[in-house]
């Protein structure tokens, strides 16, 4: 992680995912694609990071991202997923503000994708479910929610996570016929919406949110319908949360304060000094546990979910060496990570773990 | 009138409305080009062109900027000013003639200064220049001396290398531009930049670095160096050839490097043309002795300026002795370069076209005459290079204008020649605030706003603010540099809050994500005043489509208690209609917010008795029912609704409401009926409702007496037992 590439886009990133490796193959990522709000004229664009970089010996960056291409997009990109179809890995799928779906137009704020399930939330509380093959969608929500849905994932196959602007986590079974959810899970009294939701990539019982006062809660969604735990984090807008999709003990979080950090719960962590040395604000916080209920029957007991105080000890460190504007989206992949700003920079770093 | 947005007219008026050479008589109003006058400054391409306005008077001449599309000699026009822009449009005011009223050209439109901030390129600029202006403001007050001194050094330099950066991506893409007139456009903002770059490299030597007499010219020298660079290609050029010596250039290159200095590499030619012509080898050796014994100053060293000063004075009787003995008769060549390190005037001015300029001249002309010049006495030595280098020939471009104010270390004079002479506030703003942080404009205070560096930093703010400012006229256009501005706002004591506070209001909020943003900000600096009406804006967005649940919570967020009534009021209402509720996930979680209004209150209670109903919990719900009549919470108007939910409870095989509370009902029922006004004319509609009403109350009148009567036979039987 001691190097970060910036590069000044001109745009204001709004979204950034990385193009998915095909599994189990050695290869590292290359190719993210980038979505950009609040412009004049929004893109959609594909950038690379291979080692071409190192051919323009001028001054030119080392393993600077070079644009592939890109292309207009008519109003704001609000999130982004790769969809995989058939053999060639054609382009991002997007889907995006002035949505057709309603007739009022309104703005779609997530999608998430699962080949060849398409899913899409929106603020008027509407999901909709498509089928890559299908022109209309296959099944639709009307008034799922009284409030904006911000986020949605997947959880298990039919089922979906979403979360919303009242601060409730909400799961979703398409096999049930109604309008109502299979279950409402919520921290109660404040009402603080959650912006982001991510699922544990092995257990998917394990959920982390992020809400509007920058506070990382963890869930697990088999019981209770309180957070296992609650995390004092960023100090505005928590805009993303991922696990690492093959190091789930890893997480990272970016937000409206301008940082970007990564979580490390692995256990068998000792005193990684390694970690502190460069610049930024490094920290390390008390795991909080709130939950009254002892996981001990568990046979894996998730890092995360893990109550014993003792050795809950989360190490957190900052990517970012000094602060700016939002940073509104961040995606890992292997050793690689990309995050956009309100600042008109993308980040890249290929060395997360060294 | 219809309001259609016409084609923007972009005027390119600077900061103080002068980009065309007004004195040169062109004008856009003429449909003439823009006045571009050429000017060498060095830097990647070989000619640089640097448009700047007329400065004859102090603030300039206005020039005329022609709209296309409107004629203003036949049409009365009319105008609006807005931050950073401007509206115009035809009027149809038509003299006294009223008889005859011509269609009007249906047509606003928008005049935009600051036409820079389109370009992609610049946007960089703008962004990477927050961070570091961000940066500066945070340096620790407490630095003082050497290492605050450093620090501001560096940021200086940060800054001018994020300008060469936007100038070399601009200059590629100059290159690359195919059309020729957008490649001129894009030259034309390399050299803008060029020139700015220029001044602030010098301004960082004189103001902020403060070099001494000595050390001064070594940084003059680098500058010149910096911004005359033409000479390294040719070095290249001619050391890259098969034979050197024989190079059409090799002359003009050795005398460049005198001219500049680097007489190391000028050596080290010269012994290149000694090897292989024996006729010249002694003067070359001779000359090259003179270029080798030269004294300079080097840093580290212990060496006073007085021993220098002895040094040089002895090494110039030497190069003066030479010449005059003739050494270097037999060679023109070496002959002119001898003249050139005796500092000879006229054998400078010979050298124009290598000079390329007044303040090259100046440098070279300080190199070999006056080496240890004091800062004190070079506004002297840069006037007279100046007029001895233009020799009445032309007169003093901008350029020229702001360089020598800085010579004469004026600054005020440098920041306002230079907000007039550039098309934005990008430079003077961030200029200005780091003269400031080197605390050298404590003492001039503006007669209007506060000082002069908050005044430029809330212009350039502003600017940053109408950047692609959508009209009223069309929603498709974002603004999207706003973000930054903010920051400026917020490191502008005296009146940036209050700028800030105008210009966050009108963002237009587009989606909610962009109006969380926006709220952040707010929220952050207490701006409870514009929270309130974000959010009741987004509050009024969500009522008109429909979505009461979002309303609620904008109006919750707002704390607006009179929103959050009449939010609740269309819930009940609603209810009323189709007998259920929407949005139970957001209502029956309200918690502490439910005190926010007396009908919020009511409509959580509400939802509440329905849920204890539901639950077949039915005292707790008779009782809550009762309360909430008793209380006054429940509006008038919903009674008979309460009431009529009462009748299930009061039908129930078990005595729910007790004797005590069935008075109490009655005497609700009774205050409802008693209170009422007669209707005159009733018509058929009025009295079919009366009808049912009346039945209701019947009812109602039935069921209450007899659940009296059931629950005195039960009191009375319990205490009785």
């Amino acid at each position: 992680m001691e190097e970060i590439y910036a590069k000044f886009v001109s745009q204001k990133i709004s979204k950034t995912r990385w193009r998915p490796v095909p599994a189990g193959s050695l290869q590292t990522a290359d190719t993210f694609a980038t979505g950009s709000w609040d412009n004049e004229e929004n893109r959609v664009s594909l950038w690379s990071i291979g080692d071409f970089g190192n051919l323009d010996s001028d001054g030119g960056f080392e393993g600077d991202h070079q644009l592939l291409c890109d292309i207009k997009h008519h109003g704001d990109v609000m999130d982004l997923q790769t969809l995989s179809v058939g053999q060639q890995w054609t382009a991002a799928h997007y889907h995006t503000s002035p949505g057709s779906l309603s007739c009022r137009s309104a703005p779609c704020t997530g999608v998430v994708c699962s080949n060849p399930e398409i899913v899409t939330v929106g603020e008027d509380g509407r999901i909709n479910l498509f089928r890559a093959d299908h022109k209309e969608a296959v099944r639709t929500i009307d008034n799922a929610d009284s409030s904006t849905l911000h986020a949605v994932t997947f959880l298990r196959t039919p089922e979906i996570l979403t979360v919303n602007s009242i601060g409730q986590l909400k799961i979703w079974d398409f096999r049930q016929q109604g309008n109502e959810p299979s279950q409402i899970l919520s921290l109660t009294g404040d009402r603080v919406p959650l912006h982001c939701v991510d699922r544990h990539p092995n257990q998917q019982h394990v959920v982390a949110t992020g809400g509007q006062d920058g506070m990382l809660s963890i869930w697990d969604v088999r019981q209770g319908t309180m957070p296992v735990s609650l995390l004092k984090a960023h100090e505005a807008e928590m805009w993303e949360v991922h696990f690492h999709p093959s190091n789930p003990d890893h997480l990272f979080t970016c937000s409206e304060d301008g940082s970007l950090w990564h979580w490390d719960a692995s256990t068998d962590a000792p005193e990684k000094s390694s970690l502190f040395h460069e610049g930024g604000r490094s920290s390390i916080f008390l795991f909080h546990s709130i939950s009254n209920q002892a996981n001990v029957h568990q046979s894996v007991i998730s890092s995360w979910l893990s109550t014993d105080p003792a050795k809950d000890r989360i190490e957190i460190t900052s990517l970012l060496p000094n602060r700016t504007l939002s940073v509104n989206s961040l995606d890992v992949l292997g050793p690689c990570l990309v995050c956009g700003t309100d600042a008109e920079a993308i980040y890249v770093t290929r060395q997360l773990f060294s | 009138m219809a309001e259609r947005r016409g084609p923007c007219g972009i005027g390119g008026f600077g900061p103080a409305g002068s980009t065309g050479g007004a004195r040169a008589g062109s004008s856009l109003a003429t449909g003439a080009e823009p006045e571009a006058r050429a000017r060498s400054f060095g830097g990647p391409a070989n000619s640089r062109w640097l448009r700047l306005g007329a400065m004859e008077e102090l603030d300039g001449e206005p020039t005329v900027t022609l709209i296309p599309g409107v004629n203003s000699s036949k049409k009365q026009m009319c105008f609006d000013w807005g931050p950073g822009e401007m509206l115009v449009c035809e009027t149809s005011f038509n003299k006294k003639e009223k008889s005859e009223t011509v269609p009007g050209c249906p047509v606003i439109y928008i005049i935009r200064k600051d036409v820079d901030v389109y370009s992609q390129i610049l946007r960089k600029l703008f962004n990477e220049s927050h961070g570091i202006f961000v940066g500066l403001q945070r340096i620790e007050e407490e630095l003082t001396g050497k290492s605050r001194k450093a620090q501001l050094v560096r940021v200086s330099k940060n800054y001018r290398s994020v300008i060469r950066a936007c100038m070399e991506e601009m200059h590629q893409v100059a290159i690359a531009a195919k059309d020729p007139a957008c490649s001129r456009q894009f030259s034309s903002q390399v050299s803008i930049l060029s020139a700015m770059e220029l001044i602030w490299n010098l301004c960082e030597i004189l103001f902020i670095e403060v070099a001494p007499a000595g050390p001064l010219l070594l940084h003059l020298l680098d500058w010149v160096r910096l911004h005359v660079c033409e000479v390294d290609n040719l070095l290249a050029d001619v050391l890259g050839s098969e034979n050197p010596r024989k190079h059409e250039s090799f002359w003009k290159l050795v005398t460049i490097l005198v001219l500049q200095g680097r007489l190391d590499e000028a050596r080290q030619m010269l012994s290149k043309e000694a090897d292989s012509s024996p006729t010249s080898a002694g003067m070359c050796r001779i000359l090259g002795d003179l270029m080798r014994t030269m004294p300079v100053l080097s840093p580290g060293t212990t060496q006073t300026l007085t021993e220098l000063e002895l040094k040089w004075q002895h090494w110039h009787e030497e190069c003066e002795r030479h010449l005059q003995d003739g050494t270097f008769a037999s060679s023109p060549h070496l002959e002119s370069l001898c003249k050139i390190m005796l500092g000879d005037e006229a054998a400078l001015l010979e050298q124009k076209e290598l000079l390329n300029n007044w303040y090259h001249f100046l440098v070279t002309r300080l190199l070999y005459s006056h080496p240890t010049v004091k800062p004190i006495d070079l506004h002297f030595y840069a006037q007279s290079s100046l007029d001895l280098f233009l020799g009445g020939e032309s007169s003093p471009e901008p350029l020229d204008n702001i360089l020598m104010a800085a010579f004469e270390f004026d600054i005020h004079q440098v920041i306002k020649e230079c907000s007039i002479a550039l098309s934005n506030w990008w430079f003077v703003a961030h200029l200005t605030d780091l003269l400031d942080h080197c605390k050298l404009l404590q003492s001039h205070n503006l007669y209007f706003g506060s000082n002069m560096r908050e005044f430029l930093l809330l212009e350039y703010a502003s600017g940053l603010f109408a950047h692609h400012r959508p009209s009223r006229l069309s929603s498709s256009e974002l603004c999207s540099l706003w973000q930054l501005g903010v920051d400026y706002f917020d490191y502008c004591p005296e009146l940036g809050r209050v700028s800030l506070e105008l210009h966050i209001e009108r963002i237009p909020l587009s989606t909610e994500q962009k109006a969380l943003k926006v709220l952040r900000i707010c929220e952050q600096r207490q701006m409870t005043e514009q929270v309130r009406s974000i959010c009741k804006i987004l509050a009024m967005k969500a009522v008109r489509n429909n979505r009461l649940g979002s309303a609620l919570s904008w109006s919750i967020r707002a704390k607006d208690a009179a929103f959050a009534t009449l939010v609740s009021d269309r819930f009940l209402r609603d209810y009323c209609e189709r007998g259920c509720f929407s949005d139970l996930d957001l209502i029956d979680n309200l918690g502490p917010a439910m005190m926010l209004s007396d009908r919020l209150t009511f409509l959580g209670k509400y939802r509440e008795f329905h849920r204890l109903y539901g639950e077949k919990r039915f005292v707790d719900a008779a009782s809550l029912l009762l309360s909430l009549m008793t209380s006054q919470i429940a509006p008038r108007s919903f009674w008979m609704t309460l009431l009529t939910d009462a009748l299930p409870l009061l039908e129930q095989k078990q005595v729910i409401f007790s004797a005590e509370q069935t008075y109490e009902l009655m005497r609700c029922l009774e205050d409802l009926t008693s209170g009422r006004p007669v209707h005159g004319e009733p018509d058929a509609q009025r009295l079919q409702d009366d009808d049912i009403e009346t039945t209701k109350v019947e009812m109602l009148r039935l069921a209450l007496a007899r659940n009296l009567a059931r629950a005195i036979i039960k009191e009375g039987s319990l205490e009785g037992s």
